[in-house]
């Protein structure tokens, strides 16, 4: 029953290695297989297109995606034969296609694996792509381009922005006399003392979580709120043991141990129905939290009458902040068409397009009887293009969400493109659950968690400088 | 061999020479007929064996061509903190997991073998979990056992206990996946039960009359006589126990649980994985792949010797 992965690491790389020594050349765009070598006129947008495209990670699963889709189809013509390898990207499986000189023309990758993608060369730098078909990268919101530039240089074309927002029940609120503004994060003595009043029970008897400060994921988002970043603006230089970032641990920390610990708040938070109707909001048993701005969706969908409040998330100065995600497109080393990826990549991220799936969304979302709420797109031009057509729908709860998730996205942060992006975070995350689990102290964890992703990005860094 | 078929006579010098040319033909549909697993063999297991003991030597990223390090790789394991936790959670696991797993299959496999007529219905009752793919076990173990409203916690509720937060705190976390691991049970009481079943009548009769009672024919008849398929069972499962992953993975360490990796969770081929895929160290993971093999095969050549004393196998000669 247990799959032996010794073996399969092995076979992995075996077959890499014999696919790699079998290769006859890798095609592309240009004699040494990157799109970037070409001029920029190899990128013509009036040009006509043949031969395949096969595009790994990305799947037609909504109207946003099949609208784009359908107009990228069009941009690239009869003669180009588009194949979508759905599902999330396989990382191993697109270096072996990579390693084996079999890539697929595009990927669609998160942004925050460009950095490794990129400092590996599995990726090629878009400048000519960029230039050539008229990606306007200042429409782009500098957080989402930040993010898949690496060394200087474009690697991705980034879409969707996943940001946060406070949300709260508003009827626990009101019982213990307080307001969104409480627990909207800007005043932390003021958001632990809402965590005390809302809360019921403890540890093994909890019944009610008073706020989540959703570690470990959101620790560049408190640290951030403090002050500071997990790493600096170059990529280069880990910033885990900054004692900004240590306070903001101890802080979020704090929050979970004044309910009895996060094994409890964990269990506990586990056992809600989070996509039903009997969501911790609409049952009750959650104070406020930070969270990812799709889940207003979720919850106006499956319990549209759940006693909600919405507000952005402040950092202690009082401004509106929230930590960045999402989506890129990216051409691998040696793939035979980079032309057709390159003009998928523009069409899909163009304001046009955004628009067009916007408005399929919003008149599938009337023929339901449902508002719609907006697409956060990653192109400042296309959020502000979608968001015209977004009208109030008359409850000033959701409305107000929705003027949160609006207000969080002009106030992104994200941390910069690095090559070792996965070993980083596994750092800091592996330091905050020890943290979580009682097996540390927020100082001493994160002074081990410095040394490793430093380490980790000192080895990258001086790699890439080496092969580059 | 020719010149003993040259001094024969001529009759049987002509059948000397057709059976040696039937052995050849038969030799040669042998081969012929082994090949694919020879050649499966070849490719897929001693080739990347092979390979993966080179890049265990290597800096390899699956992209960039390997980059010979000597022993770096394996020097680096011991400086890594990560090893000897995942190692250790590993060993725990296999030296409770295993006794246990073992335990509790021979127990079913007892019992089933005096279900007469029923047998058969429990025999597939039992086996049938053997059939849910790991990565559903894996997200089951996070419903039965969780601390708040999980199935396990529910009865022991019933009974007045105050159940632990089995999937959260680390010190309940490898008891949960070890109980969960309990889920396959069925193909271990399935060899057990057939082995028990191969037990002869006559030797539990004849102690009878000498008035054994019924512990006494199970430690004295029973064990030994199906020492063989216990021993199996053992090894089989302590290999598998050392390279646990999909369910653990899948609760602590998946696509839905990525934020929260419990280290308590965190076992040797779940961070070979980790090193592998997630990291593209492939030369580091291979050289944890051979320390893992190393440490396999030892504790195997420990059980081999020790089972020569302890296991009976029918029709041997000692």
């Amino acid at each position: 029953m247990r799959r032996s992965v010794a073996r399969l690491v092995v076979g992995a790389t075996a077959v890499a290695l014999t696919l790699g020594a079998c290769a006859q050349g890798t095609g592309g765009g240009s004699d040494d297989g990157t799109a970037d070598a070409g001029a920029a006129g190899d990128f013509d947008p009036e040009a006509q297109l043949s031969g395949s495209l096969d595009v790994m990670g990305f799947g037609t699963g909504d109207e946003i995606a099949t609208t784009r889709v359908d107009r990228a189809k069009e941009a690239l013509g009869e003669d180009v034969e588009v194949k979508l390898v759905e599902g999330d990207l396989d990382i191993q499986q697109f270096l072996s296609a990579v390693a084996s000189g079999q890539p697929p023309e595009l990927i669609y990758a998160n942004r925050d694996q460009i950095g490794t993608f990129a400092s590996r060369g599995a990726i090629i730098p878009l400048t000519q792509c960029i230039a050539g078909e008229g990606i306007t990268t200042d429409d782009f919101r500098d957080p989402a381009i930040d993010q898949v530039t690496f060394d200087g240089e474009i690697y991705g074309i980034p879409e969707f922005n996943s940001i946060q927002v406070t949300m709260a029940n508003s009827e626990l609120l009101d019982a213990a006399g307080l307001t969104i503004e409480d627990v909207n994060g800007s005043d932390w003595e003021a958001l632990s003392a809402a965590n005390e009043a809302l809360k019921k029970g403890d540890g093994g008897s909890l019944s009610v979580i008073g706020y989540d400060s959703k570690l470990p994921e959101f620790l560049p988002l408190w640290a951030h709120a403090n002050g500071t970043d997990l790493i600096s603006e170059d990529g280069r230089t880990a910033q885990l043991n900054d004692p900004k970032v240590v306070e903001a641990l101890e802080w979020a920390i704090s929050i979970y141990d004044a309910q009895g610990g996060f094994p409890a708040v964990k269990a506990f938070r586990d056992s809600a129905d989070f996509f039903g109707a009997g969501n911790q909001f609409a049952a009750g048993s959650l104070g406020a939290m930070p969270m990812e701005q799709w889940y207003i969706n979720v919850l106006n969908d499956v319990s549209p009458d759940a006693p909600m409040a919405f507000d952005t998330v402040h950092d202690r100065n009082g401004e509106p902040i929230a930590y960045a995600s999402g989506s890129a497109w990216a051409i691998p080393k040696g793939t035979d068409n980079p032309a057709a990826a390159c003009r998928w990549a523009r069409v899909m991220t163009e304001v046009d397009s955004w628009v067009a799936a916007a408005e399929a969304r919003k008149s599938l979302r009337a023929e339901e009887g449902k508002p719609f709420t907006g697409v956060l797109t990653g192109n400042e031009a296309a959020d502000e293009a979608v968001r015209e057509l977004v009208e109030p729908s008359g409850d000033e709860v959701w409305d107000a969400g929705v003027t949160a998730m609006y207000e969080a996205n002009d106030n992104t942060f994200s941390l910069p493109a690095n090559p070792a992006d996965a070993e980083f975070k596994t750092a800091w995350q592996d330091a905050v659950n020890s943290v979580l689990n009682g097996q540390a102290e927020p100082q001493e964890a994160l002074d081990a968690a410095q040394e490793t992703a430093q380490a980790a990005l000192d080895q990258a860094w001086q790699k890439w400088e080496q092969e580059g | 061999m020719a010149a003993v078929v040259d001094s024969l006579p001529a009759e049987e010098r002509t059948r000397a020479v057709a059976r040696r040319r039937r052995g050849r033909r038969e030799t040669r549909a042998a081969l012929l007929f082994i090949s694919p697993w020879i050649i499966g063999f070849l490719v897929f297991t001693a080739w990347p064996l092979v390979n993966s003991a080179y890049l265990s030597l290597t800096d390899y990223d699956v992209i960039n061509d390997p980059n010979f390090v000597g022993l770096d790789n394996y020097r680096q394991l011991f400086e890594d903190p990560k090893i000897a936790t995942s190692l250790g959670n590993t060993l725990f696991y296999a030296a409770v997991q295993v006794p246990l797993y073992v335990l509790v299959s021979l127990a079913l496999a007892m019992l089933l073998n005096k279900a007469g007529r029923a047998a058969g219905f429990f025999r597939t009752a039992f086996y049938l979990p053997n059939m849910t793919p790991p990565v559903a076990v894996g997200v089951l173990l996070l419903l039965v056992f969780n601390g708040q409203n999980g199935l396990i916690n529910e009865v022991l509720g019933f009974f007045g206990i105050d159940g632990p937060n089995w999937t959260t705190d680390p010190n309940w976390v490898k008891p949960a996946i070890i109980l969960t691991s309990l889920w396959s049970v069925g193909s271990s009481m399935i060899i057990l039960l057939a082995a028990l079943r191969n037990v002869p009548q006559e030797l539990y009769d004849a102690a009878r009359v000498d008035g054994a009672n019924g512990w006494q024919r199970t430690v004295r008849i029973t064990i030994p006589m199906i020492s063989g398929a216990l021993f199996f069972v053992v090894v089989i499962n302590t290999i598998a126990a050392f390279q646990t992953f999909t369910e653990a993975y899948t609760a602590f360490f998946g696509s839905g649980n990525t934020t929260y990796g419990n280290e308590a969770a965190l076992f040797y081929v779940i961070y070979l994985f980790q090193q592998a895929f997630e990291f593209l160290n492939m030369g580091y993971a291979s050289a944890m792949a051979w320390v893992l093999f190393v440490i396999i095969l030892l504790i195997t050549l420990v059980q081999l010797r020790v089972s020569k004393r302890l296991v009976y196998y029918e029709g041997e000669q000692r």
